[in-house]
């Protein structure tokens, strides 16, 4: 007869063990790394807020300028996600299902905003859509101007931002599975309904994680946008041009007050697009 | 193998990269190199003058000068060498943000005896800008203030071009109106006609030509020429009010960087150069008024005749700047509560 | 297959216009007054100064975080631990920040008003206005791009080949050196080379801490800048043609490397956008 064996409670540890060495130096590492370099100075500018006092916060954002410039930066980065993910669905699928001479330039082609410094965006963009430019002065006779109007504003934001909602979308739809689309249409589906009522719902996901991932960079683009866009307060601002007055007036506390904003607003877009990738996940079961 | 190879490479080159970074800053620190800290609208007068006082320099000494410069608004130009951009020498738009470097310990306190004229080579003045034909038929000040009308001006707060414009608009509204309320209140629909207000005078000149905003643009007389040098006759006219004002847009020498950069003869050099009849004729082809008899004999068609009230009217820009400027100042007051939020910051 | 053929020429259109079109206006500008003023925009010293500075910065940015990326993979994709998809998320950061925010970070820290303003006027340090500070906002701006394509590749990879290297008896550095690291090298590679695009493209960040001093803390995006605001259109266009030369280039690499390991890459990219 052999003695119970007691049972072993292991220790709450908070790591799994491992065979593998290294994991000491690494974490301590990358630890240090990313309080120097990311949540020091991001501690030391929440740390300034603070010291604002709330009433000197809500002072400085506000103010009607601070308000206009961000009803800019919103409506037109919303404008311009909502535009790409028209246009990004189509290109998406055209570079997924289809063949044709070129495909693959094209294809990489859609990396270009991800690589062109945003100076040379700025000033392409600039030039083109100026009165005299060659797409501006296509429009100018029919009394449409882009270039410093906000409707410029919306265009360099679409450079930006397109690569994000294809990127994005891409995978989904090679993962696409033909079965359920060969059974719509031999049951008699148009390619319309195909479309709308199996690939689209699938696509859907990833289309609003693509739309929450252009919009969050259009909010915080400054090279592209600030040659193209009138920079008139409240009419054709965006928000991290006046991050830059203030600094340039050595308004820190202006400047500080506004830069935890926008940190606001992108951490709130950040939760946003985690929690849509968690429903993703989810939904495709994985 | 490669992988050993690759970082080993990339470790060599981030030890070279920081030794050469350690060198180029070291480079600033050369007893040959000038760093010219100016206001906005003066990179082409700067770029001409440093091509011609470095033959000079050359010739004189048997070493080429490496010479470069930074424009931005007066005062912010002023800010940021006071945070510690590393100039030798500093050539503003007004008096006091060099006053504003010298309380800083950077500059000796009597800088401006230290050159000829209160160390003003050159003198400019406030004009407006036009396009071709003058649409808007703007003749003088009052015009400026008609509704639906748009002036280009920069922000006073950043901005030295910007300074002179309130003055020289505060001279003429208190001409025609006998109150500092009446001033006020003109200077309260001025800026309401300001659509966009850039950081200095040659972004607002920017945004007038090359963005195609507003109808007017008040300035500097020495941009206004050069805009209508670069787009060509006839593309904008120069209107000439009725009252102006004698801007002096003064130099110095950064003693603390110059003694700790070793650059003392060459900065100094540099500045008394521009009062050299070549320095002159340099001055006066881009457009700014110069001192030299013979550079105004050769230059002074080309300005027009201009009714000129002076800082000192007002009593000097140690009073000025404060009563004006400050925080709660004429200008904020004739702005009302939003006077702070439209120009932002103190 | 009408409909077909409108969603090809609709998606190419829309590119053409977008994004080709700027792309190609870059070079046209930047040649519109012929060969020689093109050579002499580049040739001229202020734009040379620019250049070795760009390529300063962009050397000390991706070794120091391609040695981060390294490291972060390791104690990531390769143990388990409490928070370790917090770290994640923390590590992604920057890539969710504002460039001018990154550079405001940096002013206030600093800056003359910051938090170490006044130490470092008495010692003479100079950080805002000088290199230091630029390759600082650079390095932050840049901080996630290889962590975050190497981790999930070696996620991917899992760790049975390390494990049994450790079976035989081998120390931590000789599993990395001959075991992961040639795994990973195309990660690495891919990494570094989104990494190398963007630390010498990088504008909004510097912009805010460069003393903006062309030819002496003007990098190439903020030589383009100064052309362009001196009215020297062509010459900013020609400056511009060489930052566009090298995002050229980065696409081409990045395609050939994407098609030569695609099984791997996509098992990375599934893993993000999903």
């Amino acid at each position: 007869m052999s003695a119970s064996i007691p049972a072993v409670r292991r220790p709450f540890s908070w790591r799994q063990p491992s065979v593998l060495p290294g994991f000491g130096p690494t974490l301590a590492v990358t630890l240090l790394w990313l309080t120097l370099i990311v949540l020091g100075p991001l501690a030391v500018m929440l740390w300034f807020a603070a010291g604002m006092g709330w009433s000197g916060f809500w002072g400085v954002i506000s103010t009607p300028r601070v308000l206009g410039d961000l009803r800019v930066s919103l409506t037109t980065a919303f404008g311009a996600s909502l535009v790409n993910v028209f246009f990004g669905l189509i290109v998406a699928w055209v570079l997924t299902r289809y063949d044709f001479p070129f495909r693959r330039v094209a294809d990489a082609l859609v990396d270009l905003p991800f690589a062109l410094p945003t100076a040379v965006a700025g000033i392409a963009l600039s030039t083109l859509y100026a009165p005299d430019g060659w797409i501006g002065s296509l429009l100018t006779p029919l009394g449409i101007q882009i270039a410093f109007q906000p409707a410029g504003i919306v265009v360099a934001m679409m450079f930006i931002s397109l690569p994000f909602i294809v990127r994005t979308v891409q995978p989904v739809i090679e993962d696409l599975e033909a079965e359920q689309e060969e059974a719509a249409h031999l049951m008699g589906a148009t390619p319309a309904q195909i479309f709308l009522r199996i690939s689209l719902p699938a696509i859907l996901p990833s289309l609003l994680t693509g739309f929450a991932l252009a919009f969050a960079r259009c909010l915080g683009e400054y090279g592209s946008i600030i040659f193209i866009a009138g920079n008139k307060p409240m009419i054709s601002e965006i928000v991290p041009l006046l991050i830059v007055a203030r600094l340039d007036q050595f308004d820190y506390q202006g400047a500080t007050a506004i830069g935890v904003l926008m940190l606001a607003v992108s951490f709130l877009l950040l939760l946003t697009i985690n929690l849509l990738q968690a429903w993703v996940r989810r939904r495709h079961g994985q | 193998m490669t992988n050993v190879l690759t970082r080993r490479a990339a470790l060599a080159l981030s030890a070279g990269a920081g030794a050469a970074a350690l060198s180029g800053t070291a480079a600033l620190a050369d007893a040959n190199a000038l760093l010219n800290v100016s206001y906005d609208p003066t990179a082409q007068l700067y770029a001409d003058y440093d091509k011609v006082f470095a033959a000079y320099w050359a010739k004189k000494t048997g070493t080429t000068p490496v010479l470069h410069y930074s424009h931005g608004g007066s005062g912010a130009q002023a800010r940021a060498v006071i945070e510690g951009l590393a100039a030798d020498v500093v050539t503003l738009a007004l008096a006091y943000d060099i006053d504003s470097i010298a309380k800083r310990g950077l500059i000796a306190p009597d800088w401006q005896s230290r050159l000829p004229d209160n160390s003003t080579p050159y003198t400019s003045t406030i004009v407006f800008l036009v396009r071709k034909g003058n649409p808007k038929n703007i003749k003088d000040w009052d015009d400026l203030v008609k509704p639906g009308v748009q002036i280009v001006a920069p922000n006073p707060k950043t901005s030295g071009g910007a300074r002179w414009n309130v003055l020289a608009a505060w001279a003429y509204a208190l001409k025609k109106t006998g109150s500092e309320d009446g001033a006020k209140a003109y200077l309260k629909a001025f800026f309401a006609n300001v659509p966009v207000l850039d950081t200095g005078a040659h972004g607002s000149t920017l945004t007038f030509t090359q963005r195609g905003i507003g109808d007017v643009l008040v300035g500097w007389e020495s941009d206004a020429f050069l805009s209508i040098k670069q787009a060509g006759t006839g593309s904008y006219e120069i209107v000439v009010p009725s009252i102006s004002i004698l801007c002096e847009p003064p130099v110095a020498v950064v003693d603390k960087n110059v003694d700790k950069h070793g650059t003392r003869a060459l900065a100094t050099a540099y500045l008394e150069y521009l009062y050299a009849p070549e320095g002159q004729d340099v001055i006066g082809r881009n457009f700014y008024r110069p001192r030299d008899p013979a550079a105004v004999a050769k230059y002074g068609h080309q300005f027009p005749a201009v009714n000129l009230t002076t800082v000192q009217a007002f009593g000097g820009w140690a009073k000025v700047q404060p009563e004006f400027f400050g925080e709660g100042g004429l200008l904020d007051q004739a702005y009302g509560q939003s006077g702070a939020a439209f120009f932002g910051g103190s | 297959m009408a409909s077909r053929f409108l969603l090809i020429v609709t998606a190419m259109a829309f590119m053409a216009v977008f994004l080709l079109l700027p792309l190609i206006s870059v070079f046209a500008e930047a040649l519109s007054a012929g060969l020689g003023a093109y050579a002499s925009a580049i040739v001229d010293p202020n734009v040379q100064s620019a250049i070795w500075l760009t390529l300063i910065i962009a050397a000390i940015t991706v070794p120091a975080n391609l040695i981060f990326g390294v490291c972060a993979s390791w104690c990531i994709a390769r143990f388990k631990f409490w928070g370790r998809d917090l770290l994640i998320t923390l590590i992604d950061l920057p890539f969710s920040i504002s460039p001018v925010v990154a550079g405001l970070l940096e002013v206030l820290l600093f800056g003359l008003n910051g938090l170490l303003g006044n130490w470092l006027s008495d010692h003479n340090i100079q950080i805002i206005f000088a290199l230091p500070g630029m390759v600082l906002a650079t390095i932050f701006v840049t901080f996630p791009f290889v962590a975050r394509e190497v981790i999930p590749l070696a996620q991917e990879q899992g760790n049975d080949e390390e494990e049994a290297a450790v079976t035989l008896g081998a120390s931590g550095l000789q599993i990395f050196w001959r075991v992961s690291l040639p795994k990973l090298r195309w990660g690495l590679f891919y990494g570094v080379l989104l990494c190398n695009a963007r630390a010498m493209g990088e504008f909004g960040a510097v912009s805010v801490v460069s003393g903006k001093v062309f030819g002496e803390t003007d990098t190439l995006s903020l030589a383009v800048e100064s052309l362009y605001g001196s009215y020297e259109i062509q010459a900013a266009f020609a400056v511009a043609s060489l930052l566009a030369m090298l995002a050229l280039v980065t696409l081409v690499l990045k395609a050939v490397l994407e098609w030569l390991h695609r099984d791997e890459l996509n098992a990375v990219k599934r893993k993000r956008t999903a």
